[in-house]
């Protein structure tokens, strides 16, 4: 491995530049950090959260000038502490971690559920201009949780987004995954990435491999050294921090008895997944 | 012949490169990706009676030469822990040490017994955690105490005991002389060493318990001395550790004393090949000296 992974390893305190709110639950959290602005879509960096925890999160965006940003929803004691803080207040962050998807230029879908969103939308801003056709299926529970809508219908051509709520409130009602099986049917595509639920990514891997199309998922589990050392984060044989977050298609097949139906509790019991 | 077989307290080791305890080893999967990186031993996370979630995040931070960690010692309890135990016993090709803690000498005792049950090779008694209380550090650092808990655990299992070292005492040689004494059949040395990193914009401690222990290149010097001054003192096999993460590192834990060599934080820097690379460089070195053994240059650098 190359030195740089450890250089990136340094923790960096660091003013919160702005926050915005992009949903009831969810925030971005933009900051200036040098490291994690040449980060790659699907790597992942963990932000301290002073005298609080410090949490892994998906790298949204990044800029030239060296600011990054981060969606984070509300789920618990930590990211409700995030979002309680406001521009000015010092964070920390180690990073950027992890692989990337590998970025193809054909005939694209995304399927990206909740915050899920965030690793695929950064790719897709990568990708847009280079692929032959991009489509972009993303789900939420409802219309306000709909994650950077606007943001991907500017990317993508409008009939390129598929939108679904559980609730019915925008796009379909349906769960991301309905209108992936007559799409596959109807239409070719070279490569799906998804990111989102594990369910949703189990579904979504399913279809892929009944269509044969190559597929790369995003995985998310209980993360501590975030390096690839403390064993936390494992599925089968992989550590997510260090060999994924990203995986193919081919090493999810390997993990089979894990993706979709168990998770590591903070005590390495394997748990099922909720 | 090969160069680099070991005989450690009755365990054979087709090389003397051991995982260390803490790093991955929560299941059967990783240890065998640990294997297939070369590894000659693996030893497992530490152990207790009870589960046991460890610390909130932070728990690992980097400082100039290594890494500050305080984990926690989060384990699924030797009752969930066994089944693991069983099948990694099947799926590996070497020697399985099941690192051990508790809160005293019978938790010890109860959960080394059930280890070895299950088919553990050796435990590694861990005296020397320094950042949880009441076990570890604590433990080991009482002559009278690591005595206790080491003849405990010998009075109910027949397999190697290994005891893992603080260098965070006043009289380390004793206390190995002590543990050697106890019945121990090899002493790991060293675990980390205290340690702890504070940020200087925001005034705070960055480990969420606040005090940690540092391994990494940072305490070698500190290792390869603890080595050393036990080999002056005891009989006991040593099993060198701390900040190992290269062939040259792993020869002059050797030279000092050591019998195997254990490597952890190295593997956050090159990942579980780091085995193979330091047992091919070791073989080189070993060729190069016109040396037919590892066990040869064990000690050497003791000769006058």
């Amino acid at each position: 491995m190359s030195d740089y992974h450890i250089a990136a390893n340094k923790l960096r305190t660091t003013p919160i530049l702005t926050v915005e709110t992009e949903s009831p639950t969810v925030k971005t959290f933009t900051f200036k950090d040098k490291e994690c602005s040449r980060a790659k879509p699907g790597q992942f960096l963990m932000l301290w959260i002073p005298g609080v925890d410090e949490i892994p999160l998906s790298i949204l965006s990044t800029q030239e000038d060296g600011r990054v940003s981060v969606a984070v929803k509300e789920v618990g004691e930590a990211t409700q502490a995030l979002h309680s803080m406001k521009a000015a207040e010092i964070i920390g962050i180690r990073g950027p971690f992890g692989n990337s998807f590998t970025e193809k230029h054909g005939r694209i879908l995304m399927v990206g559920g909740g915050t899920g969103i965030a690793p695929l939308l950064f790719l897709a801003k990568k990708v847009a201009s280079k692929t032959r056709k991009l489509v972009f299926v993303i789900g939420a529970k409802t219309r306000k949780e709909l994650l950077f809508i606007d943001k991907i219908e500017a990317l993508c051509s409008k009939s390129s987004v598929i939108a679904t709520t559980e609730d019915g409130s925008y796009g379909i009602r349906c769960l991301a995954t309905m209108p992936l099986e007559k799409m596959l049917d109807e239409e070719k595509f070279d490569m799906v990435y998804t990111c989102g639920p594990e369910h949703m990514l189990q579904k979504v891997f399913d279809l892929a491999e009944k269509h044969r199309i190559p597929l790369e998922a995003s995985l998310e589990r209980l993360m501590r050294c975030a390096i690839g050392l403390c064993g936390s984060c494992i599925i089968g044989r992989y550590r997510v921090c260090r060999d994924g977050p990203v995986f193919t298609a081919n090493q999810l097949r390997e993990v089979k008895g894990e993706f979709g139906i168990a998770k590591r509790d903070f005590n390495g019991r394997k748990i099922p997944l909720e | 012949m090969n160069r680099l077989g070991v005989n450690l307290a009755g365990l054979n080791l087709s090389n003397p490169t051991m995982l260390a305890s803490g790093i991955l080893g929560y299941s059967v999967e990783t240890l065998e990706s640990i294997v297939e990186g070369g590894a000659g031993a693996v030893v497992t996370k530490s152990i207790g009676l009870e589960p046991r979630d460890g610390y909130a995040n932070p728990t690992v931070v980097q400082v100039s030469c290594g890494l500050i960690n305080a984990i926690g010692l989060p384990n699924p309890g030797i009752e969930e822990f066994t089944s693991e135990i069983r099948a990694a016993k099947t799926a590996l090709n070497v020697p399985l040490i099941v690192s051990v803690y508790g809160f005293s000498e019978e938790e010890y005792a109860t959960v080394s017994k059930k280890a070895a049950d299950a088919g553990a090779d050796a435990v590694e008694l861990n005296v020397s955690c320094p950042h949880v209380k009441e076990t570890g550090s604590e433990i080991g650092q009482s002559l009278e105490i690591l005595s206790k808990v080491v003849r405990k655990v010998k009075e109910v299992m027949e397999k190697p005991v290994f005891v893992k070292l603080s260098h965070n005492v006043t009289n380390l040689t004793d206390i190995a002389e002590v543990a050697a004494k106890s019945g121990a059949d090899a002493l790991t040395v060293i675990n980390t060493v205290k340690a702890m990193a504070i940020d200087a914009e925001t005034a705070m401690p960055i480990l969420s318990n606040k005090r940690g222990g540092l391994s990494g290149p940072a305490i070698k010097p500190i290792a390869i001395r603890s080595v050393y001054d036990i080999y002056e003192r005891v009989k006991t096999p040593i099993i060198g550790c701390g900040g190992i993460a290269n062939w040259r590192d792993a020869v002059e834990f050797l030279l000092a004393g050591a019998s195997a060599i254990q490597i952890g934080t190295a593997i956050a820097l090159r990942g579980p090949n780091v085995f193979s690379a330091i047992t091919r460089g070791m073989e080189t070195y070993l060729k190069r000296k016109g040396v037919k053994s590892v066990k040869e240059i064990v000690g050497l650098s003791h000769r006058r």
